[in-house]
């Protein structure tokens, strides 16, 4: 088990210092000066020297990207160009915004998910399974965004129901909760489906099994039998799925801070790259690369520690 | 009970050989046809294909034309989904956002589909050192979450439709590599590769005869199911600007066009995505299908 803890753990720092990399040879694999391009075609040439100063542009390319990783791993993520913050100090006042997003989108997608493809496994093929199979592949297909939109025209825009852009008074618990309705709603929706689909696909499994068939031959209730015995074994491979779907997560979420006007780290990482603010989209795209590959990592974990096979094999 | 050639009797001519596969295939098409989703989807996918090859045939008007004094208008029996704040056809621009949806998705997942199976070739059949090293890679490109890297290198390069396509293919050739790897993998010990091997076969022989012919078939199911994925990837990224630039007509800048002006008509963004949710679900409609019907293991689930 320690053995694969730390092997894990390896990997996923070897696959951080590679996107890094990735960041890197992005700048310089451009042609011309980096801090040119950094800094577009219009920044002056005093900007541009500070930024060389600031960015270590005078060192040879390896020893750029050492301090880089360095400074990242001592929790320095460079300087803002325009505004002089620190890096980190952006991204940290960001990302509240993505995590409750995240959290409130997967937490309704899960809430509703769940049960529905208990459901729809318990009874296979009664009317609820199939109108929940075409709906699963519905709204896995329709993109994430185009949810975004469409909720921000009819909930925000003709219904008034909903506040449409920000994400609400800092302090003022139910405003901020009433600007997070829409965005969660767009992100979760593919989600429902998604975790339906792949709870119904492995509860049908689980239910096959012969201790399942044990349990009703001594007549434990059904109730107890699937929620208690059957959904444990079943819920594992959906807890693979939501680790490596997070990524996917990400992505529509970026899209829907950018729909709705939210402040978290994609309307940061959109906004600077609208801005040329490099530093700041290297910053927070690590971070948000970082979170996803810690996701997947501790939905690894989890399932070697939920997962008696797995966690004997290790 | 389809028949399996091989497992037919040793005194089998080639005659029956061949009329037991017709009759298999006779067999799968009527599976296909029974599924209401799968046929359904093949229209949609028909549809998608016809209307932006012979975009300019169903357009009623130049998609770029101006038409100030009719900008934003309604749905009319001139316009049938209404302008834009330019006045422009939002219906044509919609036929002619097609052709730039299917360019992304033929070139975006033929590149990528070829790469991944040769990579994935490699990594299952090569050297140990060299499949590791691949499978780090794949890791790597697969731990961007993709918005997250088309942003980051729009950031450098700037937005076209050149860079769509970049990322649509680096990000999705590790999945194409990975079924690929795996089913090379299985292969690789079997006893007739064994034999060819024996039989002093070349590697690159054996790979492009004997494996690929065996690896490829679930790689172009998993391709139908890719497009929608890759359609969205251009639409979302031309929506927020780094994609393909106005004026030339996409889903995705129709959509961005339309969310500018969502306050004053909804018609642009209705418009715009519609078409969108037309071919995602149709290509996820017929992939489904078409692995129920190759690949009845993997969709025992459904």
């Amino acid at each position: 088990m320690l053995f694969y803890l730390v092997k894990r753990l390896g990997l996923s720092a070897l696959v951080i210092v590679l996107v890094v990399l990735v960041l890197f040879s992005l700048l310089y694999l451009i042609p011309g000066d980096p801090a040119t391009i950094a800094l577009g075609p219009r920044a002056t040439p005093e900007a541009i020297a500070r930024y060389a100063a600031k960015m270590h542009l005078d060192e040879p390319v390896w020893r750029q990207f050492l301090i880089y990783i360095g400074n990242a791993v001592t929790g320095d993520l460079g300087v803002d160009v325009f505004s002089d913050r620190n890096v980190t100090a952006v991204v940290a006042s960001r990302i509240g915004f993505t995590l409750a997003l995240i959290c409130a989108s997967m937490g309704w997608a899960v809430l509703l998910g769940l049960p529905l493809g208990c459901l729809a496994a318990v009874r296979p093929n009664s009317w609820l399974d199939r109108i929940t199979g075409v709906l699963s592949v519905g709204t896995i297909a329709v993109p994430s965004f185009l949810v975004s939109i469409w909720a921000l025209l009819i909930f925000a825009v003709e219904l008034r129901w909903l506040p449409a852009i920000g994400a609400g008074e800092p302090g003022d618990t139910m405003d901020q909760l009433s600007h997070l309705v829409l965005p969660a709603f767009a992100v979760g929706l593919s989600w429902v489906g998604y975790l339906a689909r792949m709870v119904r696909a492995s509860m049908l499994e689980v239910m096959a099994e012969p201790y399942i068939r044990s349990a009703k031959a001594f007549g434990l209730r059904p109730r107890k039998i699937v929620y208690g015995y059957a959904l444990r074994v079943a819920i594992l491979p959906t807890i693979t799925l939501i680790g490596m779907g997070f990524g996917g997560l990400i992505s529509a979420a970026v899209f829907a801070e950018i729909i709705f006007a939210r402040p978290g780290i994609g309307k940061l990482i959109y906004d600077a790259v609208m801005a040329r603010n490099f530093p700041v989209v290297q910053g927070a795209v690590l971070v948000a690369t970082a979170m996803y590959i810690g996701i997947v990592l501790l939905s690894d974990l989890l399932i070697a520690w939920l997962d008696p096979r797995v966690r004997e094999s290790l | 009970m389809p028949v399996d050639a091989s497992g037919l009797p040793e005194h089998a001519s080639a005659q029956e050989m061949r009329e037991s596969a017709s009759r298999e295939r006779r067999e799968k098409l009527r599976t296909f046809l029974t599924n209401w989703q799968g046929v359904l989807g093949l229209i949609l996918v028909v549809m998608f294909f016809v209307s932006a090859i012979f975009a300019p045939l169903f357009a009623t008007h130049d998609p770029n034309a101006l038409d100030i004094p009719a900008r934003l208008s309604y749905p009319t029996l001139d316009h049938f989904a209404g302008t834009d704040q330019l006045g422009r056809d939002t219906y044509s621009r919609i036929l002619y956002g097609g052709r730039v949806a299917l360019k992304v998705a033929a070139i975006g997942v033929s590149v990528s589909l070829v790469v991944g199976l040769i990579l994935g070739m490699i990594a299952g059949y090569g050297p140990r050192w060299l499949d590791n090293f691949l499978l780090l890679m794949f890791d790597t490109v697969r731990a961007f979450p993709t918005i997250v890297l088309a942003l980051a290198t729009v950031a450098l390069t700037g937005p076209s439709l050149g860079i769509v396509l970049t990322i649509v293919i680096v990000t999705s050739i590790p999945q194409y590599a990975r079924v690929a790897r795996t089913a090379t993998m299985t292969l690789r010990n079997t006893d007739f590769i064994m034999a060819e091997r024996s039989l002093g076969a070349s590697t690159g022989r054996i790979l492009m005869h004997h494996i690929m012919p065996n690896v490829v078939g679930p790689l172009l199911i998993l391709a139908a199911m890719d497009v929608p994925v890759v359609v969205t990837v251009e639409a979302g990224l031309s929506f927020i600007g780094l994609g393909v630039l106005p004026p030339t007509a996409s889903w995705g800048t129709i959509l961005n066009e339309g969310y500018l002006v969502i306050r004053d008509t909804p018609w642009m963004v209705v418009a715009g995505g519609i078409p969108l949710i037309l071919t995602t679900l149709g290509f996820t409609f017929l992939g489904e299908a078409l692995r129920d019907v190759f690949d009845p293991r993997m969709g025992k689930g459904r």
